[in-house]
Protein backbone atom coordinates (compact mmCIF):
# COMPACT_ATOMS: atom_id res chain seq x y z
CA UNK A 1 0.00 0.00 0.00
CA UNK A 2 1.31 3.24 -0.93
CA UNK A 3 0.46 6.06 1.31
CA UNK A 4 1.20 9.62 0.85
CA UNK A 5 1.27 11.63 4.43
CA UNK A 6 0.76 15.80 4.07
CA UNK A 7 2.34 17.30 7.06
CA UNK A 8 2.50 20.96 7.62
CA UNK A 9 4.54 23.32 10.00
CA UNK A 10 3.36 25.52 11.60
CA UNK A 11 4.22 28.40 14.68
CA UNK A 12 4.99 26.36 17.70
CA UNK A 13 1.96 26.28 20.09
CA UNK A 14 3.80 28.44 23.10
CA UNK A 15 5.45 30.69 20.86
CA UNK A 16 4.44 34.10 22.00
CA UNK A 17 2.49 35.51 18.77
CA UNK A 18 3.24 38.83 17.37
CA UNK A 19 1.24 40.87 14.75
CA UNK A 20 3.26 41.92 11.39
CA UNK A 21 3.47 45.80 10.57
CA UNK A 22 0.87 45.27 7.93
CA UNK A 23 -1.55 43.94 10.04
CA UNK A 24 -2.15 41.04 7.96
CA UNK A 25 -0.20 37.76 9.76
CA UNK A 26 2.23 37.32 12.22
CA UNK A 27 5.68 37.93 12.44
CA UNK A 28 8.13 35.10 11.69
CA UNK A 29 11.25 35.92 11.54
CA UNK A 30 12.46 34.97 14.71
CA UNK A 31 9.57 32.41 14.98
CA UNK A 32 9.78 28.79 16.28
CA UNK A 33 7.70 25.96 14.36
CA UNK A 34 6.49 22.61 14.93
CA UNK A 35 4.74 19.97 13.21
CA UNK A 36 1.04 20.79 12.74
CA UNK A 37 -0.49 18.79 15.75
CA UNK A 38 -3.10 15.94 13.80
CA UNK A 39 -0.72 15.39 11.42
CA UNK A 40 1.97 13.85 13.90
CA UNK A 41 -0.80 11.69 14.33
CA UNK A 42 -1.69 11.04 10.62
CA UNK A 43 2.31 10.37 10.13
CA UNK A 44 2.02 7.80 12.93
CA UNK A 45 -1.14 6.25 11.55
CA UNK A 46 0.22 5.87 7.89
CA UNK A 47 3.44 4.51 9.96
CA UNK A 48 1.20 1.46 11.55
CA UNK A 49 -0.39 0.84 8.43
CA UNK A 50 2.53 0.04 6.81
CA UNK A 51 3.91 -2.04 9.12
CA UNK A 52 0.59 -3.59 9.04
CA UNK A 53 0.18 -4.37 5.81
CA UNK A 54 3.74 -3.14 3.95
CA UNK A 55 3.80 -0.55 0.98
CA UNK A 56 6.10 2.56 0.99
CA UNK A 57 4.79 6.13 2.83
CA UNK A 58 5.49 9.15 1.47
CA UNK A 59 5.95 12.77 3.47
CA UNK A 60 5.02 15.74 1.48
CA UNK A 61 5.17 19.09 3.47
CA UNK A 62 4.53 22.71 1.35
CA UNK A 63 6.40 25.51 2.24
CA UNK A 64 9.81 27.08 2.79
CA UNK A 65 13.58 25.61 3.44
CA UNK A 66 12.53 25.53 7.03
CA UNK A 67 9.62 23.07 6.60
CA UNK A 68 12.75 20.36 5.66
CA UNK A 69 12.71 19.91 9.73
CA UNK A 70 9.44 18.60 9.69
CA UNK A 71 10.12 16.18 7.13
CA UNK A 72 13.35 15.11 8.26
CA UNK A 73 11.79 14.10 11.68
CA UNK A 74 9.45 12.04 8.89
CA UNK A 75 11.61 10.61 7.69
CA UNK A 76 13.19 9.92 10.79
CA UNK A 77 10.26 8.68 12.23
CA UNK A 78 10.01 6.17 9.71
CA UNK A 79 8.52 7.61 6.17
CA UNK A 80 10.34 6.28 2.92
CA UNK A 81 10.76 9.11 1.28
CA UNK A 82 9.29 12.63 0.86
CA UNK A 83 8.16 15.37 -1.40
CA UNK A 84 8.48 18.82 -0.50
CA UNK A 85 6.62 21.51 -2.14
CA UNK A 86 9.11 24.34 -1.98
CA UNK A 87 8.29 28.14 -2.53
CA UNK A 88 8.11 31.32 0.11
CA UNK A 89 4.39 31.84 0.01
CA UNK A 90 3.06 28.91 -0.11
CA UNK A 91 1.69 28.66 3.39
CA UNK A 92 -0.43 31.86 2.62
CA UNK A 93 -2.38 30.30 -0.11
CA UNK A 94 -6.36 29.66 0.33
CA UNK A 95 -7.39 25.84 0.65
CA UNK A 96 -8.52 25.64 -2.62
CA UNK A 97 -5.36 26.85 -4.45
CA UNK A 98 -2.94 24.82 -1.69
CA UNK A 99 -5.34 21.52 -2.67
CA UNK A 100 -4.83 22.32 -5.98
CA UNK A 101 -1.30 22.71 -5.68
CA UNK A 102 -0.50 19.49 -3.69
CA UNK A 103 -2.90 17.78 -5.59
CA UNK A 104 -0.60 18.28 -8.78
CA UNK A 105 2.52 17.43 -6.27
CA UNK A 106 1.54 14.14 -5.64
CA UNK A 107 -1.32 12.74 -8.63
CA UNK A 108 1.52 10.90 -10.62
CA UNK A 109 2.31 8.43 -7.08
CA UNK A 110 -0.81 7.30 -7.70
CA UNK A 111 -1.32 6.60 -3.84
CA UNK A 112 -3.65 4.08 -2.39
CA UNK A 113 -4.39 6.62 0.43
CA UNK A 114 -3.45 10.32 1.47
CA UNK A 115 -3.60 11.10 5.23
CA UNK A 116 -4.00 14.40 6.80
CA UNK A 117 -4.16 16.25 10.10
CA UNK A 118 -7.80 17.03 10.45
CA UNK A 119 -6.63 20.96 10.57
CA UNK A 120 -4.02 23.27 11.06
CA UNK A 121 -3.71 24.89 13.71
CA UNK A 122 -2.59 28.59 12.11
CA UNK A 123 -5.17 29.16 9.63
CA UNK A 124 -7.38 26.28 10.90
CA UNK A 125 -9.48 26.04 7.58
CA UNK A 126 -9.93 22.58 7.63
CA UNK A 127 -10.78 22.40 4.15
CA UNK A 128 -7.42 21.32 2.25
CA UNK A 129 -7.95 17.20 2.55
CA UNK A 130 -11.09 17.19 1.48
CA UNK A 131 -10.78 19.39 -1.64
CA UNK A 132 -7.86 17.91 -2.62
CA UNK A 133 -9.82 14.30 -2.93
CA UNK A 134 -12.62 16.14 -5.15
CA UNK A 135 -10.04 17.08 -7.49
CA UNK A 136 -8.15 13.68 -7.30
CA UNK A 137 -11.50 12.13 -7.77
CA UNK A 138 -11.01 10.34 -4.47
CA UNK A 139 -13.89 9.24 -1.68
CA UNK A 140 -12.79 11.04 1.65
CA UNK A 141 -13.67 10.80 4.73
CA UNK A 142 -12.69 13.52 8.12
CA UNK A 143 -12.21 13.46 11.50
CA UNK A 144 -11.23 10.09 11.37
CA UNK A 145 -10.00 8.07 14.65
CA UNK A 146 -9.28 4.05 13.43
CA UNK A 147 -8.53 3.12 10.11
CA UNK A 148 -9.26 -0.49 8.72
CA UNK A 149 -7.43 -2.13 5.24
CA UNK A 150 -7.05 -5.47 5.38
CA UNK A 151 -9.88 -5.92 3.69
CA UNK A 152 -10.39 -4.76 0.16
CA UNK A 153 -12.78 -1.65 1.33
CA UNK A 154 -10.86 0.70 3.33
CA UNK A 155 -13.34 0.90 6.80
CA UNK A 156 -12.92 3.76 8.88
CA UNK A 157 -14.25 5.30 12.11
CA UNK A 158 -15.22 8.80 12.01
CA UNK A 159 -16.06 10.66 15.33
CA UNK A 160 -19.51 12.69 15.14
CA UNK A 161 -20.33 15.23 17.97
CA UNK A 162 -21.02 15.30 21.90
CA UNK A 163 -19.28 11.34 21.87
CA UNK A 164 -20.79 9.47 18.82
CA UNK A 165 -19.15 7.70 16.27
CA UNK A 166 -19.50 6.06 12.95
CA UNK A 167 -18.15 3.43 10.67
CA UNK A 168 -17.47 4.21 7.03
CA UNK A 169 -16.38 1.82 4.26
CA UNK A 170 -15.11 3.25 0.79
CA UNK A 171 -13.17 2.04 -1.74
CA UNK A 172 -9.64 2.80 -2.42
CA UNK A 173 -7.43 5.14 -3.10
CA UNK A 174 -9.06 7.21 -0.69
CA UNK A 175 -8.39 10.66 1.59
CA UNK A 176 -8.71 10.99 5.48
CA UNK A 177 -8.32 13.70 7.63
CA UNK A 178 -7.14 12.31 10.95
CA UNK A 179 -7.87 13.42 14.66
CA UNK A 180 -5.36 13.91 17.12
CA UNK A 181 -5.27 11.26 19.73
CA UNK A 182 -5.89 8.49 17.27
CA UNK A 183 -2.80 7.11 18.53
CA UNK A 184 0.74 6.84 20.48
CA UNK A 185 3.28 8.77 18.60
CA UNK A 186 6.27 7.33 18.30
CA UNK A 187 9.95 9.33 18.87
CA UNK A 188 12.97 9.25 16.04
CA UNK A 189 15.38 6.72 16.85
CA UNK A 190 18.95 7.33 16.57
CA UNK A 191 18.90 4.79 13.87
CA UNK A 192 15.99 6.13 12.21
CA UNK A 193 17.94 9.91 12.04
CA UNK A 194 21.01 7.92 10.88
CA UNK A 195 19.00 6.22 8.03
CA UNK A 196 16.67 9.30 7.60
CA UNK A 197 20.27 11.15 5.93
CA UNK A 198 20.01 8.69 3.26
CA UNK A 199 16.51 9.41 1.94
CA UNK A 200 15.42 11.18 -0.86
CA UNK A 201 13.84 14.53 -0.57
CA UNK A 202 12.19 15.69 -4.51
CA UNK A 203 11.75 19.11 -4.73
CA UNK A 204 9.12 20.27 -6.76
CA UNK A 205 8.34 24.12 -7.51
CA UNK A 206 4.49 25.04 -8.23
CA UNK A 207 3.34 27.52 -10.57
CA UNK A 208 1.10 29.70 -8.17
CA UNK A 209 -2.03 30.68 -9.86
CA UNK A 210 -3.18 33.97 -9.66
CA UNK A 211 -6.81 33.62 -9.66
CA UNK A 212 -8.73 35.00 -7.14
CA UNK A 213 -8.56 33.36 -3.86
CA UNK A 214 -12.04 34.12 -2.90
CA UNK A 215 -10.86 34.62 0.73
CA UNK A 216 -8.42 37.41 1.63
CA UNK A 217 -6.86 38.19 4.76
CA UNK A 218 -7.77 42.06 5.76
CA UNK A 219 -6.28 42.28 9.34
CA UNK A 220 -5.54 40.02 12.12
CA UNK A 221 -5.59 41.18 15.68
CA UNK A 222 -6.11 40.23 19.10
CA UNK A 223 -9.35 38.60 19.86
CA UNK A 224 -12.06 41.43 21.38
CA UNK A 225 -12.46 40.28 25.42
CA UNK A 226 -16.03 39.56 26.25
CA UNK A 227 -15.73 39.35 29.63
CA UNK A 228 -13.46 41.96 31.75
CA UNK A 229 -11.05 39.76 33.44
CA UNK A 230 -9.62 40.42 37.19
CA UNK A 231 -5.97 39.82 36.89
CA UNK A 232 -4.83 38.62 40.52
CA UNK A 233 -1.38 38.31 41.48
CA UNK A 234 0.07 41.22 39.47
CA UNK A 235 2.64 38.21 38.14
CA UNK A 236 3.01 36.53 41.32
CA UNK A 237 1.37 33.17 41.20
CA UNK A 238 1.18 32.21 45.11
CA UNK A 239 -0.19 35.79 46.12
CA UNK A 240 -2.68 35.71 42.83
CA UNK A 241 -4.06 32.73 44.73
CA UNK A 242 -4.62 33.93 48.04
CA UNK A 243 -6.06 36.83 46.28
CA UNK A 244 -7.95 34.36 44.23
CA UNK A 245 -9.52 32.36 47.11
CA UNK A 246 -10.84 35.92 48.71
CA UNK A 247 -12.56 36.63 46.14
CA UNK A 248 -14.10 33.20 45.01
CA UNK A 249 -15.62 33.63 48.47
CA UNK A 250 -16.37 36.86 48.93
CA UNK A 251 -17.20 38.07 45.67
CA UNK A 252 -18.35 35.53 43.21
CA UNK A 253 -19.30 33.71 46.17
CA UNK A 254 -18.99 30.12 44.89
CA UNK A 255 -17.09 28.76 47.48
CA UNK B 1 -27.24 37.30 -11.61
CA UNK B 2 -26.67 36.21 -8.20
CA UNK B 3 -28.44 36.94 -5.28
CA UNK B 4 -30.11 35.78 -2.19
CA UNK B 5 -29.00 33.91 0.64
CA UNK B 6 -29.17 30.37 0.77
CA UNK B 7 -28.84 28.49 4.52
CA UNK B 8 -28.19 25.16 5.11
CA UNK B 9 -29.89 22.89 7.30
CA UNK B 10 -28.71 20.00 9.13
CA UNK B 11 -31.18 16.81 10.35
CA UNK B 12 -30.14 14.01 12.53
CA UNK B 13 -32.54 11.14 13.49
CA UNK B 14 -35.83 13.01 12.95
CA UNK B 15 -34.75 16.42 14.12
CA UNK B 16 -33.21 19.51 13.07
CA UNK B 17 -29.64 20.01 14.46
CA UNK B 18 -29.98 23.25 16.69
CA UNK B 19 -27.05 24.59 15.00
CA UNK B 20 -29.46 24.69 11.80
CA UNK B 21 -31.46 27.63 13.57
CA UNK B 22 -28.40 29.82 14.49
CA UNK B 23 -27.45 29.44 10.85
CA UNK B 24 -30.86 30.65 10.61
CA UNK B 25 -30.41 33.09 12.42
CA UNK B 26 -27.09 34.44 10.87
CA UNK B 27 -28.39 34.26 7.40
CA UNK B 28 -31.30 36.55 8.52
CA UNK B 29 -28.55 38.76 9.88
CA UNK B 30 -27.21 39.34 7.03
CA UNK B 31 -30.02 39.16 4.55
CA UNK B 32 -31.38 42.20 6.74
CA UNK B 33 -28.45 43.87 6.37
CA UNK B 34 -27.85 43.16 2.69
CA UNK B 35 -31.33 43.79 1.91
CA UNK B 36 -31.32 40.46 0.46
CA UNK B 37 -34.24 37.49 0.80
CA UNK B 38 -33.14 34.11 2.38
CA UNK B 39 -34.20 30.95 1.92
CA UNK B 40 -33.13 27.70 3.12
CA UNK B 41 -32.34 24.33 2.19
CA UNK B 42 -32.96 20.76 3.66
CA UNK B 43 -31.79 17.63 2.10
CA UNK B 44 -33.37 14.21 2.56
CA UNK B 45 -35.85 11.16 1.70
CA UNK B 46 -38.89 11.19 3.83
CA UNK B 47 -37.93 14.66 5.31
CA UNK B 48 -40.89 16.88 4.32
CA UNK B 49 -42.06 17.16 7.94
CA UNK B 50 -38.88 19.00 8.82
CA UNK B 51 -38.94 21.44 5.88
CA UNK B 52 -42.22 22.10 7.03
CA UNK B 53 -40.70 22.86 10.46
CA UNK B 54 -38.25 25.18 8.88
CA UNK B 55 -41.10 26.96 6.94
CA UNK B 56 -42.11 28.70 9.93
CA UNK B 57 -39.13 30.89 10.06
CA UNK B 58 -39.05 34.58 8.34
CA UNK B 59 -37.94 32.40 4.88
CA UNK B 60 -39.10 33.46 1.19
CA UNK B 61 -39.12 29.99 0.62
CA UNK B 62 -37.52 26.50 1.41
CA UNK B 63 -36.30 24.13 -1.00
CA UNK B 64 -36.50 20.71 -0.21
CA UNK B 65 -34.22 18.47 -2.17
CA UNK B 66 -35.74 15.17 -2.20
CA UNK B 67 -33.58 11.33 -2.85
CA UNK B 68 -33.37 8.28 -1.56
CA UNK B 69 -29.66 8.79 -1.72
CA UNK B 70 -30.08 11.72 0.65
CA UNK B 71 -31.69 9.09 3.68
CA UNK B 72 -28.62 8.91 5.29
CA UNK B 73 -25.81 11.72 5.17
CA UNK B 74 -22.91 10.93 3.01
CA UNK B 75 -19.99 13.68 1.63
CA UNK B 76 -20.67 12.30 -2.14
CA UNK B 77 -24.42 12.59 -1.81
CA UNK B 78 -24.91 16.25 -0.08
CA UNK B 79 -22.25 17.13 -2.21
CA UNK B 80 -24.13 16.42 -5.17
CA UNK B 81 -27.42 17.59 -4.34
CA UNK B 82 -26.42 20.38 -2.75
CA UNK B 83 -24.33 21.24 -5.60
CA UNK B 84 -27.53 21.37 -7.70
CA UNK B 85 -29.72 23.63 -5.43
CA UNK B 86 -26.96 26.18 -5.60
CA UNK B 87 -26.75 26.26 -9.07
CA UNK B 88 -30.77 26.08 -9.49
CA UNK B 89 -31.15 28.82 -6.79
CA UNK B 90 -27.69 30.86 -7.52
CA UNK B 91 -27.40 32.74 -4.04
CA UNK B 92 -24.98 35.46 -3.69
CA UNK B 93 -24.40 33.45 -0.18
CA UNK B 94 -24.54 30.02 1.27
CA UNK B 95 -24.62 30.16 4.80
CA UNK B 96 -24.03 26.94 7.00
CA UNK B 97 -23.35 25.92 10.57
CA UNK B 98 -19.89 24.71 11.08
CA UNK B 99 -20.62 21.29 12.26
CA UNK B 100 -18.64 18.04 11.90
CA UNK B 101 -21.17 17.18 9.00
CA UNK B 102 -20.91 20.03 6.95
CA UNK B 103 -16.85 20.44 7.57
CA UNK B 104 -17.21 16.65 6.40
CA UNK B 105 -18.76 17.75 2.36
CA UNK B 106 -18.71 21.46 2.95
CA UNK B 107 -15.03 21.89 1.16
CA UNK B 108 -16.02 19.56 -1.55
CA UNK B 109 -19.14 21.15 -2.28
CA UNK B 110 -17.34 24.97 -2.69
CA UNK B 111 -14.37 23.44 -4.24
CA UNK B 112 -17.09 22.08 -7.71
CA UNK B 113 -17.30 26.17 -7.65
CA UNK B 114 -13.62 26.66 -7.71
CA UNK B 115 -13.19 27.95 -4.24
CA UNK B 116 -13.03 26.96 -0.33
CA UNK B 117 -14.97 28.42 2.40
CA UNK B 118 -14.88 31.20 5.08
CA UNK B 119 -15.29 28.48 7.52
CA UNK B 120 -15.99 28.75 11.19
CA UNK B 121 -16.88 32.56 11.40
CA UNK B 122 -17.53 33.57 14.89
CA UNK B 123 -18.97 37.34 12.91
CA UNK B 124 -20.14 39.04 9.87
CA UNK B 125 -20.16 42.78 9.59
CA UNK B 126 -21.14 44.67 6.97
CA UNK B 127 -20.38 48.41 5.45
CA UNK B 128 -21.26 49.35 2.10
CA UNK B 129 -22.62 46.09 1.30
CA UNK B 130 -19.53 44.37 1.90
CA UNK B 131 -19.56 41.81 4.28
CA UNK B 132 -16.62 41.16 6.87
CA UNK B 133 -16.48 37.84 8.49
CA UNK B 134 -14.11 37.15 11.02
CA UNK B 135 -12.14 33.94 12.04
CA UNK B 136 -10.53 32.38 15.03
CA UNK B 137 -7.09 31.51 13.81
CA UNK B 138 -3.97 29.94 15.42
CA UNK B 139 -6.03 27.97 17.96
CA UNK B 140 -8.02 31.12 19.29
CA UNK B 141 -5.17 33.34 19.92
CA UNK B 142 -5.97 35.61 17.22
CA UNK B 143 -8.96 36.68 14.85
CA UNK B 144 -8.98 37.37 11.15
CA UNK B 145 -11.21 39.54 9.01
CA UNK B 146 -11.87 38.05 5.83
CA UNK B 147 -13.47 39.27 2.71
CA UNK B 148 -14.40 37.31 -0.13
CA UNK B 149 -12.63 39.08 -2.95
CA UNK B 150 -13.88 36.03 -6.00
CA UNK B 151 -17.44 35.57 -8.25
CA UNK B 152 -20.34 34.47 -6.05
CA UNK B 153 -21.52 32.43 -4.31
CA UNK B 154 -19.58 33.07 -1.31
CA UNK B 155 -19.57 29.92 1.14
CA UNK B 156 -19.54 30.79 4.69
CA UNK B 157 -19.87 28.77 8.00
CA UNK B 158 -20.22 29.76 11.64
CA UNK B 159 -19.52 28.93 14.16
CA UNK B 160 -21.71 27.39 17.12
CA UNK B 161 -22.45 30.16 19.83
CA UNK B 162 -22.17 32.52 16.52
CA UNK B 163 -25.61 33.42 16.75
CA UNK B 164 -28.41 32.33 18.85
CA UNK B 165 -30.75 30.24 17.75
CA UNK B 166 -33.75 31.63 19.47
CA UNK B 167 -33.32 34.60 17.89
CA UNK B 168 -34.09 33.58 14.31
CA UNK B 169 -36.83 34.98 13.14
CA UNK B 170 -40.25 33.38 12.97
CA UNK B 171 -42.38 34.24 10.08
CA UNK B 172 -46.19 35.51 9.90
CA UNK B 173 -47.03 33.17 7.52
CA UNK B 174 -45.57 30.07 6.47
CA UNK B 175 -42.77 30.10 4.01
CA UNK B 176 -43.78 28.01 1.26
CA UNK B 177 -41.75 24.73 0.76
CA UNK B 178 -40.75 23.39 -2.85
CA UNK B 179 -40.01 20.05 -2.76
CA UNK B 180 -37.04 19.91 -5.50
CA UNK B 181 -36.34 16.20 -6.87
CA UNK B 182 -32.29 16.15 -7.12
CA UNK B 183 -29.98 14.23 -9.51
CA UNK B 184 -27.73 11.98 -6.84
CA UNK B 185 -24.74 10.41 -8.91
CA UNK B 186 -22.94 7.60 -7.92
CA UNK B 187 -22.04 7.63 -3.48
CA UNK B 188 -19.08 5.49 -3.07
CA UNK B 189 -19.12 5.58 0.98
CA UNK B 190 -20.91 3.16 2.41
CA UNK B 191 -22.10 4.42 6.67
CA UNK B 192 -22.99 2.23 9.32
CA UNK B 193 -25.25 2.92 11.70
CA UNK B 194 -24.36 5.84 14.58
CA UNK B 195 -23.06 4.51 18.24
CA UNK B 196 -22.18 5.78 21.09
CA UNK B 197 -18.45 4.12 22.42
CA UNK B 198 -19.30 3.29 25.92
CA UNK B 199 -22.30 5.07 27.80
CA UNK B 200 -20.43 7.71 29.64
CA UNK B 201 -19.15 6.62 33.28
CA UNK B 202 -19.38 10.51 34.38
CA UNK B 203 -21.92 12.73 33.55
CA UNK B 204 -19.63 16.40 34.53
CA UNK B 205 -23.00 17.94 32.98
CA UNK B 206 -24.42 18.16 36.43
CA UNK B 207 -20.94 19.22 38.30
CA UNK B 208 -21.15 22.68 40.19
CA UNK B 209 -17.63 23.11 40.57
CA UNK B 210 -14.87 21.72 37.82
CA UNK B 211 -11.24 21.77 38.02
CA UNK B 212 -9.85 21.10 34.38
CA UNK B 213 -6.78 20.61 33.43
CA UNK B 214 -4.87 21.38 29.98
CA UNK B 215 -1.36 20.67 28.50
CA UNK B 216 0.10 22.83 31.25
CA UNK B 217 0.38 20.05 34.17
CA UNK B 218 2.64 18.74 32.37
CA UNK B 219 3.07 14.92 33.83
CA UNK B 220 0.59 12.47 34.54
CA UNK B 221 1.85 12.55 38.29
CA UNK B 222 0.59 16.28 38.75
CA UNK B 223 -2.61 15.95 37.76
CA UNK B 224 -3.13 14.82 41.77
CA UNK B 225 -2.00 18.65 42.53
CA UNK B 226 -5.56 19.28 40.53
CA UNK B 227 -7.58 16.64 42.32
CA UNK B 228 -6.43 18.01 45.74
CA UNK B 229 -7.77 21.23 44.67
CA UNK B 230 -11.31 20.00 43.35
CA UNK B 231 -11.58 17.43 46.73
CA UNK B 232 -11.22 20.98 48.62
CA UNK B 233 -13.96 22.58 46.42
CA UNK B 234 -15.82 19.38 46.07
CA UNK B 235 -16.07 19.46 43.04
CA UNK B 236 -15.17 17.34 39.62
CA UNK B 237 -11.89 16.86 37.60
CA UNK B 238 -12.01 17.25 34.20
CA UNK B 239 -9.52 17.88 30.95
CA UNK B 240 -8.68 19.56 27.68
CA UNK B 241 -8.45 16.76 24.57
CA UNK B 242 -4.37 16.69 24.84
CA UNK B 243 -4.85 15.11 28.19
CA UNK B 244 -7.52 12.52 27.83
CA UNK B 245 -5.62 11.86 23.96
CA UNK B 246 -2.55 11.25 26.13
CA UNK B 247 -4.55 9.04 28.45
CA UNK B 248 -3.94 10.70 31.41
CA UNK B 249 -7.15 10.73 32.29
CA UNK B 250 -10.54 8.96 30.62
CA UNK B 251 -12.10 10.44 27.86
CA UNK B 252 -15.17 11.10 29.80
CA UNK B 253 -13.61 13.67 31.60
CA UNK B 254 -13.16 15.34 28.80
CA UNK B 255 -14.63 18.75 27.68
CA UNK B 256 -15.32 20.43 24.53
CA UNK B 257 -16.82 19.89 21.09
CA UNK B 258 -15.78 15.96 21.20
CA UNK B 259 -16.22 15.88 24.82
CA UNK B 260 -19.14 16.73 27.38
CA UNK B 261 -20.57 20.31 27.42
CA UNK B 262 -20.19 21.56 30.62
CA UNK B 263 -22.02 24.48 32.81
CA UNK B 264 -20.86 24.76 36.11
CA UNK B 265 -21.00 27.11 39.27
CA UNK B 266 -17.51 27.81 38.54
CA UNK B 267 -14.94 26.40 36.47
CA UNK B 268 -11.41 26.82 37.35
CA UNK B 269 -9.06 26.25 34.04
CA UNK B 270 -5.33 25.03 34.88
CA UNK B 271 -2.88 25.43 31.95
CA UNK B 272 -5.47 25.52 29.78
CA UNK B 273 -4.78 27.72 26.93
CA UNK B 274 -8.39 27.89 25.52
CA UNK B 275 -8.66 26.34 21.51
CA UNK B 276 -12.11 27.04 20.51
CA UNK B 277 -12.97 23.36 20.22
CA UNK B 278 -12.56 23.54 24.27
CA UNK B 279 -14.47 26.87 24.83
CA UNK B 280 -17.70 25.40 23.24
CA UNK B 281 -17.76 23.12 25.99
CA UNK B 282 -17.58 25.18 28.70
CA UNK B 283 -18.01 28.93 27.95
CA UNK B 284 -21.58 28.74 29.43
CA UNK B 285 -19.74 28.25 33.19
CA UNK B 286 -20.87 30.81 35.89
CA UNK B 287 -17.24 32.09 37.62
CA UNK B 288 -14.99 31.20 34.97
CA UNK B 289 -11.13 30.82 36.36
CA UNK B 290 -7.96 30.70 34.94
CA UNK B 291 -4.24 30.04 35.50
CA UNK B 292 -2.13 30.14 32.72
CA UNK B 293 1.85 31.15 32.06
CA UNK B 294 0.68 32.51 29.01
CA UNK B 295 -0.55 36.33 29.70
CA UNK B 296 -1.92 35.89 25.80
CA UNK B 297 -4.19 32.53 26.57
CA UNK B 298 -7.04 32.90 25.01
CA UNK B 299 -8.97 31.19 27.87
CA UNK B 300 -8.38 34.83 29.62
CA UNK B 301 -10.58 36.47 27.64
CA UNK B 302 -13.73 34.42 28.80
CA UNK B 303 -12.33 34.50 32.33
CA UNK B 304 -13.67 36.46 35.01
CA UNK B 305 -10.55 36.00 37.26
CA UNK B 306 -6.94 35.40 35.87
CA UNK B 307 -3.88 34.52 37.36
CA UNK B 308 -0.81 35.14 35.34
CA UNK B 309 2.03 32.47 36.44
CA UNK B 310 3.17 29.02 37.39
CA UNK B 311 0.03 26.82 38.16
CA UNK B 312 2.41 24.88 40.23
CA UNK B 313 3.23 27.54 42.83
CA UNK B 314 -0.87 28.98 42.62
CA UNK B 315 -2.45 25.55 43.05
CA UNK B 316 -1.01 24.28 46.17
CA UNK B 317 -1.53 27.90 47.76
CA UNK B 318 -5.08 27.94 46.01
CA UNK B 319 -6.02 24.96 47.82
CA UNK B 320 -4.66 25.64 51.29
CA UNK B 321 -6.57 28.72 51.39
CA UNK B 322 -9.59 27.06 50.10
CA UNK B 323 -9.25 24.62 52.74
CA UNK B 324 -9.13 27.30 55.47
CA UNK B 325 -12.05 29.37 54.43
CA UNK B 326 -14.54 25.70 53.70
CA UNK B 327 -13.27 25.16 57.72
CA UNK B 328 -14.56 28.57 58.92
Amino acid sequence: MKIIVLMKQVANKDAILRINKEGTWIEEGDLSFEVNESDGYALEESLRLKEKHGGEVIVCSMGPQRVKTVIKDALARGADRAIHVSGDDLQHLSPYAAANILADAVRDEQPDLIMTGLQSDDYGYAQTGVIMAELLGMPHATIVIEVDASGEQLRVKRELESGWYQWYEMPKPALLTIQSGISQIRYATLKGIMAAKKKEIKEVSPAIDARPSHQRIEKIYLPEKTKQTQFLGNGDAKAGAVALAEKLRNEARVI
Amino acid sequence: MSNGILVFAEHRDGSLNKTSFEAIAAAQSLGAELGQEVSAVLLGSGASGLAEEIAAYALSKVIYAENEKLKEYTPDGYTDAMERVIRAADPQYVIMPHTYLVRDYAPKLAARFGKGLISDCIRAKISDGVVTFTRRIFLGKMDADVVSDGEPPVFATFQSGAYRGDQAQKGSSAAQVETMPVEVGEVRMKPEAPFQEVKQAVDLSKADVIVAIGRGIKSKENIELAEKLAAALGGDIAASRPICDAEWLPIDRQIGSSGQTVAPKLYIALGISGAIQHLVGMKNSGTIVAINKDPEAPIFDIADYGIVGDLFDAVPVLTEEIKKIKEQ
